[in-house]
């Protein structure tokens, strides 16, 4: 306590908050494009902290994480395009909101949600860091292999109008994932003897083709902008306070999708990029009205976003207690704290532990700053987006695009491997199977391999080594977890089935 | 070896006509436009921080900036068969190569789209020696401990490290044969998931960097290290020889240039990056790295060990 009263007046001088803003907005800016991810706008912006002291490099990282973090909303919600993988969900209803003129209200309830799931990450990174630590580790080969089956369970409930098509969806996404080489073994596997396809399909790659493209196309194919100025409200009489007032009376839907986002977060290898799909589908489940969602329904864009912004700072908890990336970007944070000589560990909090909770509270104000930042920065993109002619907007995305899958990796095979899936994605959607499950497939199938795989490969004495995936608490409750999933979203089409009523399931989210 | 001396013979003329073509007069204009300085792997990783410590003092010395770009994919092979084909030889094009991988991957896959040969070894500027790791609450005291179980219980003993075919896993299969010994190796992708696979008693033991052994000092024990020397930041951990087993190796991180760069300009690149050592080794010994400084005939000669002691287990691979 005293430390972390030590540290507030160390955060609070104004080079500090002048970092934490300057990270906060650029973060925003790169997150905003689609294929730059917050690893990448961390290593890119590594060097400008090497001449600060540690706990200034370490809040300028922090505030960049969290400002990119919650950017993927912006192109989520105008352009159908999650700016990175922890805002796919965010699709699902910001973008209709868009389309029926309430882009300002998505951009308002995204902001208010990521700032309170960023405060509330925060707060349990600081109260709840050695138990929570614990449980990270918890998660071995069986566990993970039964963390990826529970997710891959999400594509029956995210493909209600058609459980065939939504999981054809996701068997494309898992064959897509056993491009490259094969993460226990080594094999090259459907690369066509071309090196370049030794890397794989980035998921990134995935996410730009099956989203972006077949959005600009059927913008093309419409002769028009999805976007129209809203009619019954003009941008200057936008009302801020409505909205808040809106999202903060369903306390209950953001409480839920902040402990799932810290419970996620916390499991190496899972990371954002599914937190905010498992708290959109439990937010759907638990609603009254859950037909509404992927409608507009404002309540799914906040689950996305409150959850996904508690994994910036719950993914530091692995990270800071053991020196454990709960996700991609944690890797270059704990490099940084390598090279100030800062060992993660319970040294961490004891004798560096005011630089720690400095560090801890600059996340927390970075949250903060996200709603003027945010707020201005929003109506800013926004009101270029719809000022700008379609012929304009599509090449000008088309041109982002590209430049930003080529610089993920600095590989032409990448750029065309996302046109061409763009191109498939886009005849996909027509017939029926949406983007969302195969890049779940394409997620979860490399976790699922190697979980399996890895655990069979520790049993290798025994005589029955499948049994392993089952020899222990936490493994046996996740696989209970996974007949649960499938039940609750099986039974009831079945029942509906056989009672003949037809329509009776929700709409496919995201998608028209 | 033969397929290194012919191709240092074949660079060595290369080299020279290059000189003679010159008249001595690229020494005084190189560099003169940025240098890219290409990873082969994501951002965070060993290679990815020590490129960005080297990166402001290689730009003071050189004069010129150094743009550090990452094209990762297929443990690196996606970069050096790019670079391969497409780089300029003028010096003005580097990437960061590693062994064992640039070795492993030709053998072991039939369209890695490179060859070991086919790099200008700038140098090797560090070394990152294999270490075994085992929990601190593990039976195993020492590595006689972890032998006497092994021999024991074959393939009961787990061991846990980063990658297929990777330095990590060439030891353990190196350490089966010198212990006469049979364990399970479960790769890992990468280095960053192992704190979590050894803390949750995933694995019975990690064969890793010697970096991993400095960051977890608290909650493992480091049985031994695989280097000729004791790691200066493991000063109390033996190394494999002197507790008796013949196993010494890991990974070394280095710089190549496209075949056909001019000699002058390689020298002032390994000047350049043998300066900077100096520089960040004080960063980086602390961690657990060992600086080297091998380029010319000495790089080869490390590539050679690396393939005479490893090629067995390589080419087994290759069905």
């Amino acid at each position: 306590m005293d430390m972390l009263l030590a540290a507030i007046p160390q955060i609070l001088q104004p080079h500090m908050l002048i970092t934490i803003f300057a990270g906060v907005a650029a973060g925003l800016l790169i997150g905003s494009l689609p294929g730059l991810t917050a690893t990448m706008a961390l290593a890119v912006l590594l060097p400008f902290t090497f001449g600060m002291d540690a706990l200034q490099g370490l809040a300028a990282l922090g505030a960049i994480y969290m400002g990119t973090i919650y950017g993927g909303a912006f192109t989520a919600i105008l352009i159908n395009t999650p700016g990175t993988p922890s805002s796919i969900a965010t699709t699902f209803d910001g973008y209709p909101m868009a389309k029926q003129g309430r882009a300002l209200e998505a951009i308002s309830a995204a902001t208010i949600a990521s700032v309170i799931g960023g405060i509330i990450g925060v707060t349990a990174l600081l109260v709840l860091a050695p138990p929570l630590a614990r449980l990270a580790v918890a998660f071995g080969p069986a566990e993970m292999f039964w963390v990826a089956v529970l997710g891959l369970t999400l594509i029956a409930s995210l493909s209600s109008d058609s459980l065939l098509k939504g999981a054809l969806g996701g068997c494309i996404g898992l064959i897509l994932g056993t491009i490259g080489v094969s993460p226990v073994g080594g094999e090259t596997r459907f690369t066509f003897g071309i090196p370049a396809m030794q890397g794989g399909v980035s998921l990134i790659v995935a996410l730009i083709g099956l989203f972006v493209i077949p959005e600009i196309l059927s913008m093309a194919a419409r002769g028009r902008a999805a976007l129209s100025a809203p009619s019954d409200m003009s941008l200057e009489r936008f009302n801020f306070l409505p909205v808040l007032r809106k999202v903060i009376s369903k306390p209950v839907n953001i409480i839920r999708s902040c402990v799932i986002g810290q419970v996620v977060a916390i499991i190496p290898g899972a990371g954002g990029n599914i937190t905010s799909l498992i708290a959109y589908n439990e937010s759907r489940r638990a609603s009254k009205e859950p037909e509404s969602y992927g409608k507009g329904n404002v309540d799914g864009l906040v689950a996305s976003e409150s959850s996904n912004n508690v994994m910036v700072a719950g993914s530091m908890i692995p990270l800071l207690t053991l020196g454990i990336p709960g996700a991609p970007p944690d890797a270059v944070i704990l490099g940084v704290l390598m090279l100030h000589g800062l060992r993660p560990g319970i040294e961490l909090f004891t004798e560096s532990g005011v630089l720690t909770n400095g560090f801890i509270l600059s996340m927390g104000l970075a949250a903060l700053m996200m709603l003027p930042v945010g707020l201005l920065g929003g109506r800013l993109v926004y009101r270029s987006i719809l000022k700008t002619p379609h012929y304009f907007l599509i090449p000008t995305i088309l041109i982002v695009t590209i430049l930003g899958t080529y610089a993920l990796r600095n590989n032409v095979t990448d750029v065309l491997i996302m046109l061409g899936m763009g191109v498939a994605g886009y005849f996909l959607r027509i017939i029926g199977i949406y983007a969302a499950p195969i890049v779940l497939g394409l997620i979860l199938g490399t976790i699922a391999e190697q979980g399996y795989t890895q655990t069979i490969l520790g049993g290798m004495a025994d005589a029955v080594p499948q049994l392993r995936l089952l020899d222990n608490v936490l493994s046996q409750i996740l696989f209970a977890l996974v007949l649960l999933a499938l039940l609750s979203a099986l039974l009831p089409r079945l029942l509906s089935r056989k009672q003949g009523i037809t329509g009776s399931g929700p709409t496919p989210p995201g998608n028209e | 070896m033969t397929r290194s001396t012919s191709r240092l013979a074949a660079a060595f003329a290369a080299g020279a006509a290059a000189t003679a073509l010159s008249v001595g007069a690229a020494a005084a204009d190189f560099p003169e436009r940025p240098i890219d300085y290409v990873i082969p792997f994501d951002p965070g990783g060993e290679s990815d921080v020590t490129a960005r410590m080297q990166e402001p003092h290689l730009e003071e010395m050189l004069g010129v900036s150094v743009n550090v770009s990452h094209q990762p994919g297929g443990g690196g092979a996606v970069a050096w068969s790019e670079f391969q084909n497409n780089a300029e030889p003028d010096g003005h094009e580097i990437i960061g190569i590693n062994i064992p991988h640039i070795v492993g991957q030709p053998i072991q896959r039939d369209d890695a789209g490179y060859a070991t040969d086919g790099f200008e070894i700038v140098t090797w500027f560090h070394f990152t020696p294999n270490t075994l790791i085992v929990p601190a609450d593990s039976p195993y005291e020492t590595v006689d401990d972890l032998v006497a179980f092994a021999q024991e219980n074959p393939q009961a003993l787990t061991i846990g490290g980063s990658g297929t075919f990777s330095g990590n896993h060439l030891e353990v299969l190196r350490m089966e044969e010198v212990a006469d010994i049979d364990v399970t190796y479960i790769p890992f992708t990468g280095t960053g998931p192992l704190p979590a696979a050894i803390l949750g008693g995933h694995v019975g033991a990690l064969m890793t960097n010697s970096m991993l052994g400095v960051q977890m000092e608290d909650e493992i024990r480091t049985l031994a290290v695989a280097s000729e020397e004791r790691v200066p930041a493991l000063p109390d951990v033996p190394t494999f020889k002197e507790l008796g087993y013949d196993i010494v190796g890991g990974t070394y991180r280095g710089i190549a240039v496209p075949e056909g760069t001019p000699q002058e300009r390689i020298d002032t690149l390994r000047e350049a990056f043998s300066e900077v050592n100096e520089i960040i080794g004080e960063d980086q010994v602390p961690l657990g790295f060992i600086m080297t400084d091998y380029g010319g005939d000495e790089a080869w000669e490390i590539v050679d060990q690396v393939y005479n002691n490893y090629s067995a287990f390589l080419e087994d691979a290759d069905d």
